[in-house]
């Protein structure tokens, strides 16, 4: 349908020319998902769980091998009749979701021991605290369907970064947040604030999708295409009879795009979402949706805004400084550490778009590296989060977190170390992804570029109180309270052993992927 | 053997050793972790015998690996006098502080630093952690000293912030936390707004893939208001990091919570990464800003000389007062650095040497005394020196040392600054002249304060040290009453207090043999650092041209050297 509708612009008919070795990543996880819906329906009950969690692996397994062992000029273009771009960037940003997907799904699938995904009700249908709810609990049922889900917003990531329209765009986006609306209101415990949260989320993810899409619209009324290149090119060549179309039209797409990566002012869903949904979810979105996001704004911002960003970017420039100010401000006030997460999630954002706004080539390597690092160190937080408990219940109260480094000194430790990169010490990846995100914003971002890059590190010092205050609490601080580890944890420890092997790795040596993020920062136009 | 990678060596052992440590018991670490110690010591000695005075490079010792090329970052290693000195002294402290350590965790009678509540897990807490948190900071001083890569230099920098962070946050005093998050945000701030002056320097160069290297980004005539704005995020973390006035703040509480080894360290070694990063980027990198700027460092080195004095004559709490010491003495550090005249710089890095060993003494000394008494408030002594005889001639001299007594290291130091400084800025040398009164009196008051008076009451055969009882009332926290000025409060118990032991001997013996060497016989430190202080003077390019003295002034450099020599 999507290539129908571009055909006005395109100008002749001709075939959809489809690059299968090019899109064969998306198709696995696509493919796999559907296949997931089955297995819900036909597979029996106890059988499901091995299933869904052998199926997800192997179809990411199988899905990054598709992405990587083509020659890169083979699938190198747009495909799809120019509706999807698998270029550096989207190859590059795939293999992330995909491998950082793998470690979300696995702290998804933790058990603890029990029948099903320890984090999720027994049944999402079921109201809280009724009869039918404990029945299923009694019964060992387990929602096995967060899989299939959690593929089908993989999938829709995969497919946000690669989107070369902004339909495609549209599509990608609402594929990606409907699966994670659900996730979100299916945690197994304070199931109320999970399934507000999930309300909340869905109501203003839908709010912006239409602000994304009538931005759609209006670019569409002012460039002839709804084509990224095709903008960019209508632009460079405007006449200025348009004009009053461009700018509305671009302040929507923008907002419906900083929604998703939670940009002041429009990030207030993210505390209350980040807090309400099950942590393994919330470290999956904190981690790929922002990686997603942040892809199909670059290549919407880079390939199709470009040449307009004088008329935009001051716009942006106080979105990136009231990012940073307000997520590490308001993270100071805190107590609960997912809320407080959540809004150093905030302040990140705010310190990839500072190096968004840099308008370089370097700055689309910085950025990448940054989505990363952050993702990586993320998932890990959150996994780790998902294992402290008190009483059974997540301990998310920071008062809860107090002695931990004594009781349980590895995971102080490992959690000390993630807070450390958030902060953006040296030798972890969180200072190399600053470097790399900050360096195009000096050398390029101009007198803007340096203020911006001044506010981030002084919004960087508040963030870092805010995380030495957890550290403190953890090691200096006596324990009180009966707060202890979920066991056996196995998925978690491997998938919280990779989230910390990357944050050290990527801090001591990161000058392989730096290399690979900069070699694939060219878009294809 | 040029190609051996000393300085390498020298980060990797200790680094090794620090991990070893943390796994071994707490009696076997500390063992370890002093052998470590000892034996970097010997492997700094051995690379500093490969350092030749006479060299035309500036970096000797030189390493070189691409680290990060696609940021332009660079593994450089490389010494030159200042920095080898610098090094040497680190590691010369290093063992001397852990053997000071020794007994940190293991004696009750220090417990009384810590909360009693918190006295069970500070005391079981294991000795392993302490002594591999302390070993770990030795790579970080190598290295922060021994990079010629501005961003390997500032990694060091950075990331050497966490252990001290929790050394002083795990095992200091009491209000320990406070002034371990204090510290960590000071230095933080300061070290980021440093990261923004690091990616705009790299900016300004020439760029690549070794674009961050120091000679590369020495010479390049940035010029302009750029100049001086990378100039001042260099300067402010630098300032911080010194600390001078009025961004001192956080030293006198990370010193006075901090255990003394942890504190001398703290301010011995790690602070003069401050002083020690104005003289190798400051100057080196921003000559015309730092030209420009010299007027009001000049007049903050000053401040920070009386200011520092003047509170530490104020102070109550021992470690408080050393450190207000400290901050004056770093003012006169400073105050070289920015004269711009051979005399005052070659001053001001035989300073920077001579501090740590006097700074080191005060301090263990000072600890030695609060092992013994519990208490680090100064009127919770006096008459000391007819208990502990020896400890109180050790403590004088580390006194007189502080105060620059003739014949002692830092009165050398201290003339050559105050010598150079008046050779450019005549006032700002009479200005300073006065922290050397002040000086005198901080000093001399804490000696009479805690050794001399009346003796105190001994009980003969109390078997403890000096500690009160477990149950001890709020006025037996200070068994030794000073019957003038405490009248009406009941007199505690002093038991037998023993005088140093070979242990602690062993620790002073070797800083004050460095105050007599270094006092006696400068000659061969100021050999080594007088070319590389040549060198930076010759980047800023005001080589010693002085109007008041003309033609003469490198003689008159000479001549100040040799007759600081008797």
């Amino acid at each position: 349908m999507t290539a129908l509708l571009t055909l006005p612009a395109a100008g002749e008919f001709e075939m959809a020319d489809i690059n299968y070795v090019a899109i064969a990543p998306m198709i696995v996880v696509f493919a796999a998902a559907v296949l997931g819906v089955l297995v819900e329906a036909f597979a029996p009950r106890r059988l499901r769980y091995p299933i869904q969690v052998g199926l997800a692996v192997l179809a990411l397994v199988i899905a990054f091998a598709a992405l990587v062992l083509p020659d890169a000029d083979s699938v190198t273009g747009t495909t799809v009749a120019g509706t999807l771009a698998v270029d550096g960037p989207s190859r590059f940003l795939s293999g992330v979701l995909l491998a950082l997907g793998l470690v979300g799904l696995l702290v998804m699938a933790e058990r603890f021991g029990g029948e099903g995904p320890d984090a999720f009700t027994p049944m999402g249908a079921a109201t809280p605290g009724s009869a039918i709810e404990s029945a299923a609990a009694r019964a060992g049922l387990a929602t096995t369907e967060v899989f299939p889900l959690a593929l089908f917003s993989l999938g829709g990531m995969m497919m946000f970064t690669s989107a070369n329209d902004l339909l495609s765009m549209f599509v990608a986006l609402e594929v990606l947040s409907l699966p994670l609306y659900i996730l979100t209101g299916l945690a197994r415990r304070r199931r109320l604030l999970s399934q507000e949260a999930a309300l909340k989320y869905f109501l203003l993810g839908a709010f912006s999708s239409a602000f994304f899409l009538f931005g759609a619209g209006l670019i569409y009324g002012y460039a002839g295409s709804i084509r990224i290149p095709a903008i960019g090119e209508a632009a460079a060549a405007s006449s200025g009879d348009l004009e009053p179309l461009l700018l509305p039209g671009v302040a929507m797409l923008l907002v419906g795009l900083l929604f998703k990566v939670g940009a002041v002012p429009f990030h207030s869903w993210t505390p209350d979402v980040y807090q309400g949904a099950p942590s393994p979810v919330t470290g999956f979105m904190a981690a790929c949706t922002k990686i997603a996001a942040f892809g199909a704004l670059l290549r919407l911002v880079y390939v199709g805004l470009e040449s307009t960003r004088w008329e935009w970017r001051p716009g942006v420039v106080v979105i990136a400084a009231l990012t940073m100010i307000v997520g590490a401000v308001l993270s100071v006030t805190q107590t609960d550490i997912k809320r407080l997460l959540a809004y150093s999630s905030v302040a990140h954002a705010g310190f990839i778009l500072v190096g968004l706004l840099a308008f370089d080539i370097t700055a689309v390597g910085g950025v990448m590296f940054y989505l990363v690092a952050y993702g990586a160190s993320t998932i890990a937080a959150f996994a780790l989060v998902n294992m402290v408990r008190e009483n059974g219940a997540e301990a998310t109260h920071l008062s809860q977190w107090a002695g931990l480094g004594r009781r349980h000194p590895w995971v102080a430790a490992a959690m000390t170390l993630l807070l450390l990169a958030f902060a953006g010490i040296p030798l972890t990846s969180g200072f190399t992804a600053k470097v790399a995100a900050f360096m195009p914003a000096v050398a390029h971002g101009g007198l803007s570029g340096v203020l911006l890059v001044v506010i981030g590190v002084l919004a960087s010092a508040v963030t870092a109180f805010v995380y030495v205050k957890v550290i403190v609490l953890m090691y200096f601080t006596a324990p009180s309270g009966d707060v202890g580890l979920a066991q056996p944890a196995l998925l978690s420890v491997v998938a919280i052993a990779v989230g910390v092997v990357l944050t050290v790795l990527l801090g001591v040596v990161p000058g392989p992927l730096l290399d690979l993020a900069a070699q694939s920062s060219t878009f294809v136009r | 053997m040029s190609d051996f990678p000393w300085l390498t060596l020298l980060i990797v052992v200790p680094l090794v050793g620090s991990l070893v440590t943390a796994f071994l018991p707490g009696g076997l670490a500390k063992r370890v972790a002093l052998g470590v110690s000892l034996l970097t010591l010997a492997i700094g000695v051995a690379a500093a015998t490969q350092f030749q005075t006479g060299s035309g490079e500036q970096f000797q010792l030189a390493e070189q690996h691409s680290w990060i090329p696609s940021l332009g970052v660079s593994y450089a290693l490389g010494v030159d006098g200042i920095s080898l000195a610098l090094i040497l002294m680190a590691l010369v402290l290093a063992p001397i502080c852990l053997l000071a350590a020794w007994h940190d965790l293991d004696r009750r009678q220090t417990a009384s630093l810590a909360a009693s509540a918190e006295d069970e897990t500070v005391s079981t807490r294991s000795e392993s952690t302490y002594f591999a948190l302390l070993l770990s900071l030795l790579p970080f001083m190598v290295g922060v000293f021994a990079a010629t890569d501005v961003f390997l230099f500032y990694v060091f920098f950075e990331a050497m912030l966490i252990p001290v962070y929790f050394l002083i946050g795990l095992y200091g005093g009491e209000r320990r936390q406070y002034a371990a998050v204090k510290f960590l945000l000071y230095s933080l701030a300061g070290g980021l707004i440093m990261l923004v002056a690091v990616i705009g320097l790299y900016i300004a160069g020439p760029g690549g893939s070794d674009g961050f290297l120091v000679e590369r980004l020495t010479g390049l005539e940035i010029g302009g208001s750029t100049e001086k704005w990378l100039f001042l995020g260099f300067f402010i973390a630098f300032a911080i990091k010194a600390p001078m006035w009025p961004v001192h703040t956080w030293l006198p509480d990370a010193a006075a919570e901090s255990r003394p080894a942890v504190a001398t360290l703290l301010v011995g070694v790690l602070d003069k990464v401050g002083t020690y990063g104005m003289i190798r980027f400051c100057l080196q990198l921003f000559p015309e800003a730092s030209q420009w700027a010299t007027p009001v460092v000049i007049a903050l080195a000053l401040v920070s000389i009386l200011y520092g004095a003047v509170l530490a004559i104020g102070q109550v709490d021992m470690m408080r007062l050393i450190a207000f010491t400290s901050i004056s003495h770093f003012g006169f550090i400073v105050l070289g650095i920015f004269a711009f005249t051979s005399t005052a710089h070659a001053g001001s890095n035989l300073y920077m040497i001579n501090h740590g060993f006097s700074t080191a003494a005060l301090f263990l000394v000072a600890g030695m005394l609060v092992a013994r008494r519990g208490s680090t408030r100064i009127d919770a002594y006096g008459g000391w020196q007819r208990v502990t005889p020896v400890l109180a001639g050790v403590f004088l001299v580390a006194g007189l040392s502080a105060l620059a007594l003739p014949g002692l290291s830092s009165f050398v130091s201290e003339f050559l600054v105050i010598t150079g400084t008046f050779q450019r800025y005549p006032w700002a040398g009479a200005i300073a002249a006065l922290g050397l009164v002040l000086a005198a009196l901080y000093v001399l008051l804490l000696y009479k304060r805690v050794m001399t008076g009346p003796t105190p009451e001994i009980v003969e055969g109390e078997p403890t040290l000096l500690r009160g009882d477990e149950s001890a009332q709020r006025e037996q926290d200070l068994p030794y009453i000073r019957e003038d000025l405490d009248e009406g409060v009941r007199a505690g118990r002093i038991g037998l207090v023993a005088d140093l032991s070979w242990r602690e001997k062993a620790v002073v013996a070797p800083l004050i043999a460095s105050f007599l060497i270094l006092g006696f016989y400068p000659a061969p430190v100021l050999d080594v650092l007088n070319p590389a202080v040549e060198r930076t003077l010759d980047l800023v390019g005001v080589s010693d041209p002085d109007h008041a003295v003309p033609a003469s002034s490198a003689e008159s450099a000479d001549a100040s050297t040799n007759g600081s020599d008797h």
